[in-house]
């Protein structure tokens, strides 16, 4: 029931500890949530299909560390989120929802259990303060105290079919990484720090996510560029980051997700546990379910080179039903994708079109993800 | 060859006799990124100054290619319409979009002044 923000920067901007590292390697800035990363290094399409070729490499330091921790951590989850985060086994990670009382998200979240009494939350940089704020007034009642733990943590992501080789070839000290199966971790040391080695991902490639202490970054990230150079290896920034995960048919808060969505909407239902846990954050608002015509998310796909983008009208014949929430020319399968917020009637039209720019693009609704691996 | 001149919507422009070539600058495809997608205007249309003639699309943003005086297109780059990466790796060569005919002066910047307002 306590929550401390471990910053001592004192409202300063916060800074990867990657990032004079990023400023030599010439990589363009800009600025997100508050933090300077690197949105490319040289091309977004040779980031992106190094990805899904070789492997690459991301830095995501911006993201947010909330470690949970005391003998009532695993209760507290239960009630502040909307999985059910007790039942999961230690070092396993899973997906889940920050919701409000009304049922909208307040952010979307990986929770690592790293002991019985302690978990790892990590939340998107933007929604640092907001997640912070909500699970700090939840856990009054709780035996849990929540820490900030965000600028004293880097985050190292290595993605695609070469990572397990390249992860493996830095010399972490840890149980064998080839067994680690998806969405579980390993506790790790590196060069005497301690890492938590995670087969997550934003990608929809194999890949690993590797946290480590800030000041120990720097290190880290270079024993992989050493190790990635006979696998390809490619720093990538956030531009590729988001292609890359458009394709693979993951939400992005702020587009798919926002307060303004039941987690049904966006086709995460799957994601709250009704049944199997008690009450939560949120539970009355999601058991009575949004209006009937409340949007829901669709994935498109179009024909020839003109992306649709977020924002833009999409039409069911000659009426407005919704608007995009992402879009791009999708890199790997070279023709527009996109997701959007359509009104449910209009879901699984065949006559829906996208308004770029006043021109009206068909576009044909579509199963997500739009790119999947070969197993 | 004349002088390169630089609009404040980072286009650059090169004049022979009425004939002013025009593309983006270096510094506008870096911050594009990677362009995909290259739309020009017809030969031959109209336009007034501040009008758009064409978009410049990237992975993950749009272009625009804005008119600094009102003219007439008289030539388009078709090969970087086939090959947008053109305008990526030759924006003040090889990857310029369109020539016009200016039926008034445009209103340019010198070198020095564009390199300031990029700075």
């Amino acid at each position: 029931m306590t929550a401390t923000d471990a910053t001592a920067t004192g409202g300063a901007a916060p800074a990867t500890p990657l990032l004079a590292v990023h400023e030599d390697a010439g990589a363009q800035l800009i600025d997100f949530a508050g933090w300077q990363m690197p949105v490319r290094y040289g091309s977004d399409l040779a980031e992106h299909e190094a990805v899904r070729q070789r492997a690459g490499l991301f830095d995501l330091s911006h993201m947010a560390e909330l470690r949970v921790s005391g003998g009532g951590a695993a209760e507290f989850l239960d009630f502040a989120l909307a999985g059910r985060l007790s039942a999961i086994e230690l070092w396993q990670a899973k997906y889940s929802l920050l919701l409000a009382e009304h049922g909208g998200i307040i952010d979307d979240l990986i929770v690592y259990r790293t002991s019985e009494t302690e978990y790892l939350v990590v939340a998107n940089a933007s929604n640092r303060h907001a997640a912070l704020d909500a699970l700090t007034t939840r856990s009054a009642g709780f035996d849990a105290q929540i820490v900030d733990e965000t600028e004293q943590t880097g985050l190292v992501a290595v993605q695609g079919p070469a990572a397990l080789a390249i992860v493996s070839a830095i010399g972490l000290e840890s149980e064998p990484l080839e067994p680690l199966r998806y969405y579980r971790a390993l506790p790790g040391i590196f060069e005497g720090e301690d890492v938590l080695i995670a087969r997550t991902g934003y990608t929809g490639e194999d890949g690993f996510e590797l946290y480590i202490a800030a000041h120990a970054a720097e290190d880290l990230w270079r024993a992989l560029v050493l190790a990635g150079e006979t696998h390809g290896l490619t720093p990538c920034g956030l531009a590729a980051r988001d292609t890359l995960r458009l394709e693979a048919g993951m939400p992005l808060y702020g587009h798919e997700l926002s307060l303004d969505v039941l987690p049904v909407q966006v086709g995460l239902g799957r994601v709250v546990a009704l049944k199997t846990k008690g009450d939560f954050v949120g539970r009355a608002a999601v058991e009575a379910g949004p209006a009937d015509d409340a949007p829901v998310l669709i994935g498109l796909t179009a024909d020839g080179r003109r992306a649709p983008r977020a924002g833009y009208p999409v039409l069911d014949g000659d009426r407005v039903v919704g608007a995009v929430t992402s879009g791009a020319l999708a890199p790997t399968l070279g023709h527009p994708i996109a997701m959007a917020l359509v009104e449910p009637g209009s879901a699984t039209s065949d006559s829906l079109t996208v308004d770029v720019r006043g021109t009206q693009l068909p576009a044909r609704h579509t199963q997500l993800p739009f790119y999947k691996r070969e197993a | 060859m004349s002088e390169t001149k630089y609009t404040k919507d980072h286009e650059w422009i090169r004049t022979e006799g009425d004939v002013a070539t025009v593309g983006i600058t270096d510094f506008a495809q870096a911050q594009l990124g990677d362009v995909v997608y290259v739309e020009l205007p017809g030969v031959g249309r109209t336009f007034a100054a501040g009008e758009s003639l064409g978009e410049i699309e990237s992975t993950k943003s749009v272009g625009e290619l804005i008119a600094p005086a009102a003219g007439e297109v008289v030539e388009v780059n078709d090969a970087v319409a086939g090959d947008p990466s053109l305008v990526n790796s030759g924006a003040e060569g090889d990857g310029w979009l369109v020539k016009l005919r200016f039926s008034e002066q445009a209103e340019l910047l010198d070198e020095a002044a564009y390199r300031e307002l990029t700075a």
